[in-house]
């Protein structure tokens, strides 16, 4: 059995960033600014209309959509940390589940606002509802992405009752009112064997739906281009080429957020050392699934070198985006499995350097994917100025794209303020379990 | 006579005064008569008789003056236009053939074309391309309009059905509907679409103007446009207005179900199949299974020299 101190000093260490400070206000202050600032760019694209950004007829998606694939992608975490793990019994992965759960959240209720910014007329965007095409990958995104946002939210939630409890028991300092939001969320919790026992199985019941909700939403977001008959997005391995892509850049994502958290929030002893190589492992594990559809996805056309395609690869290899892409596979996928199985490099502190490196080059994969097909049609592009054959993104389009990463790091902030980041009521629990026999089932 | 004359001598001051009385009465009603008289005879000549056909096509005539004006409101006269442009023309099936042979690179259509729709410069709803499709075939110029395919993949991909295939095989566009996406820019293979990317060129002159979806004119910003087989010509027996700017004679452009397509310069009609048959006609890029309703005939035998200047734009993607 767990001692008393032990567990009151779980809670008061979990417990202690939920407070107002200093670096807080600071933080979202600036964060508020830049907002502001982009926000300030989208009202000249509202004005002037879509001029002000890079595309034009022939590219006619770039930084925007590639961003919405990015959001999706990075989203798909949640059900791969919280869930598969989950499920199949990775003890080790349940303290990082609540920080994936708030990522997937976050870039997920995000990412259809990063659609509304790609659209000309966003004031008629009722349409898609009132005049809705069933027939559409664009209104079937809608749905399972809406459906994946509302599942994330519960599969924070379920979890999190437990904890709301003891936040409305434990943070005296809290103004009342504020306690009793806690007390209200918590629903009565008094953590009695029968609750416990519901919310295991609702948490189960969701990981096991957000399994294939998340793979739809990845896979009907690689359709939007699949569909097609371009070079380039004409592929039949799109779905999973995707999905593993989103693990990739979902895992550097949380790996990022570890590494914060754990240095603000003075987490060393529940994010630890072994938390950082545990997950190093996995971004091995899901880059090397990666790298194999990159395979597939690159060397069978260049092997074939089909009209239209080779013209493309030619591009992507050897001509105008040979540097991104080389650098997004490379420095992006390549170079950080090489590094990660070295057991020094799987520390925190490079660990956050491959992170970024990762999530950067997911980032830019997008654009990869998204650009270089539409510079090459199947006929030619003629008669029409130069900025519509290359793609060049302006400076406004930029601010107007850094807008929602903005909007997502104050979500992440806020909810990191409001709720304990690693599971409260869980860590205790886990500790009761370790020196005795499992009594309650974690799974 | 006499006697009447006689009378008033007679009498009293009294009677007389009573007399006048009603004699003025008399002639205030006689004149007012005879005013509202006039009133009513002007009336009946300014009114001329019209001829109306009702709408269970009975011929009657009634004075104008007789009729109301009717002044729908904008509003409705939209939803009509938009409903028209939803139905198409019954009974037809519109098709294209372009005779590359012919091609000089004249541009008169692009010019038409962009004139009718109130495009900008550089937005092509026909757009005459310089083609080479291997190192040593020659070179031939090849206008590209809208292939207002029969599979559409534009129509597939449209979330909010802002653009649609009708009966008679034309595949429009209503730009009041739009979202401005741009799915169907990356969906359409033959890269036919133009988007409005900033306020479109008359948007200040075309403010008034009811939306027609068959002319897509007024543009508006943020949405899509291409080109429309002309359906507002085609709705007046017109034929399409690149088709009649062409000096050359390269468009033939017709009706599939007549099997009888009329060319634009010489107003020769020939039969559709034979034609194709003829010359060897095809479509651009049939394994996409999109079925162009647009045709083309080979660039054999030209009769005009591909122009030198031309050459390197037209081997561009050959060389990469
Ligand atoms: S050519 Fe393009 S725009 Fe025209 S109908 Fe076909 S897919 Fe649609
Ligand atoms: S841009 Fe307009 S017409 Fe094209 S797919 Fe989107 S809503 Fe439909």
């Amino acid at each position: 059995m767990a001692t008393k101190s032990n567990t009151d000093k779980i809670t008061s260490d979990l417990l202690r960033p939920i407070r107002l400070n200093k670096s807080f206000v600071i933080w979202m202050g600036f964060l508020g600014v830049s907002l502001v600032i982009c926000l300030g760019a989208y009202g000249l694209q509202l004005k002037n209309g879509m001029v002000v950004t890079g595309l034009g007829d022939y590219v006619s998606w770039g930084m925007y959509i590639s961003s919405f694939v990015f959001f999706v992608a990075t989203s798909l975490i949640g059900m791969l940390i919280s869930a598969v793990l989950g499920l199949s019994g990775q003890k080790w992965a349940s303290p990082l589940a609540r920080i994936a759960e708030i990522i997937a959240l976050a870039f997920a209720s995000v990412a259809g606002i990063v659609i509304i910014l790609d659209m000309g007329r966003p004031e008629r965007l009722l349409n898609v509802i009132i005049h809705g095409q069933i027939q559409s990958p664009i209104l079937w995104d809608v749905t399972v992405v809406t459906v994946y946002m509302i599942i994330s939210a519960l599969f924070l939630y379920i979890p999190l009752i437990p904890d709301l409890k003891i936040c409305s028991e434990k943070l005296k300092n809290l103004p009342p009112f504020a306690r009793n939001i806690y007390k209200v969320l918590s629903l009565n919790w008094n953590n009695t064997p029968e609750q416990n026992k519901i919310i295991k199985q609702t948490t189960r019941t969701i990981a096991i739906f957000i399994i294939p909700v998340a793979l739809a939403i990845h896979t009907v977001t690689s359709w939007l281009f699949a569909n097609t008959s371009r070079a380039g997005w004409d592929s039949t391995i799109f779905g999973p080429y995707f999905v593993t892509g989103a693990f990739v850049a979902g895992t550097a994502a949380v790996i990022i957020a570890m590494y914060f958290f754990r240095k603000n929030y003075k987490l060393q002893d529940y994010i630890t050392d072994n938390h950082f190589d545990m997950i190093g492992k996995l971004l091995v594990l899901v880059s090397l699934v990666y790298l194999y559809f990159n395979l597939n996805e690159y060397m069978v056309p260049f092997y074939k070198m089909k009209e239209s395609e080779a013209i493309l690869i030619r591009d992507l290899f050897a001509v105008n985006h040979a540097v991104l892409f080389w650098s997004v596979q490379i420095l992006g996928l390549v170079l950080p499995i090489i590094l990660l199985l070295f057991k020094k490099m799987r520390k925190p502190l490079p660990m956050l350097v491959i992170g970024i490196m990762v999530l950067l080059g997911a980032w830019f994969k997008r654009m990869i994917i998204v650009v270089p097909t539409q510079e090459h049609p199947y006929l030619p592009i003629q008669n029409v100025p130069l900025n519509f054959k290359i793609y060049t993104p302006t400076l406004v389009e930029t601010l107007i794209t850094i807008a929602p990463f903005i909007l997502v790091l104050i979500i992440i902030t806020l909810l990191a303020k409001v709720i304990p980041i690693i599971p409260v009521h869980e860590t205790i629990e886990q500790l009761e379990d370790a020196p005795i026999s499992p009594k309650g089932d974690l799974k | 006579m006499s006697e009447k004359e006689e009378k008033p001598k007679k009498k009293s001051r009294r009677e007389f005064l009573q007399d006048i009385g009603i004699v003025g009465v008399g002639t205030l009603i006689g004149g007012s008569a005879i005013f509202a008289g006039i009133n009513y005879d002007k009336r009946k000549k300014q009114g001329e008789r019209i001829k109306v056909l009702t709408a269970e096509n009975e011929l009657l005539e009634i004075e104008k003056s007789d009729t109301t004006k009717v002044t729908k409101s904008p509003l409705k006269n939209l939803t009509y236009l938009q409903k028209e442009g939803r139905d198409g023309l019954k009974g037809h099936r519109w098709v294209m053939v372009i005779d590359l042979s012919k091609c000089r690179n004249a541009r008169k259509c692009m010019a038409a074309c962009n004139d009718a729709h109130h495009l900008r410069p550089e937005q092509h709803h026909i757009n005459t391309l310089k083609m080479q499709d291997a190192k040593d075939t020659p070179a031939y110029y090849m206008p590209k309009p809208c292939m207002h395919c029969d599979n559409p993949p534009c129509v597939a991909v449209c979330p909010v059905d802002a653009t649609f295939k009708r009966a008679d095989g034309i595949v429009l566009i209503d730009n009041e509907r739009c979202i401005g996406c741009r799915f169907c820019v990356a969906a359409c293979p033959y890269s036919a679409r133009v988007f409005n990317w900033a306020e479109p060129l008359h948007s200040h002159e075309d403010e008034n103007l009811t939306y027609d979806v068959e002319l897509n004119v007024p543009q508006r910003k943020g949405t899509i446009s291409k080109c429309l087989f002309s359906a507002d010509r085609l709705r007046e027996g017109k034929l399409p207005y690149c088709v009649s700017a062409c000096p050359n004679g390269v468009f033939y452009f017709g009706d599939e179900n007549e099997d009888a397509v009329t060319n634009g310069t010489t107003k020769e009609t020939v039969r559709f199949k034979k034609l194709l048959e003829d010359n060897g006609g095809y479509t651009l890029m049939p394994e996409l299974g999109t079925l162009p309703r647009v045709y083309y005939l080979p660039p054999k035998g030209k009769e005009y020299p591909f122009q030198d200047k031309d050459k390197k734009e037209a081997g561009e993607r050959l060389e990469s």
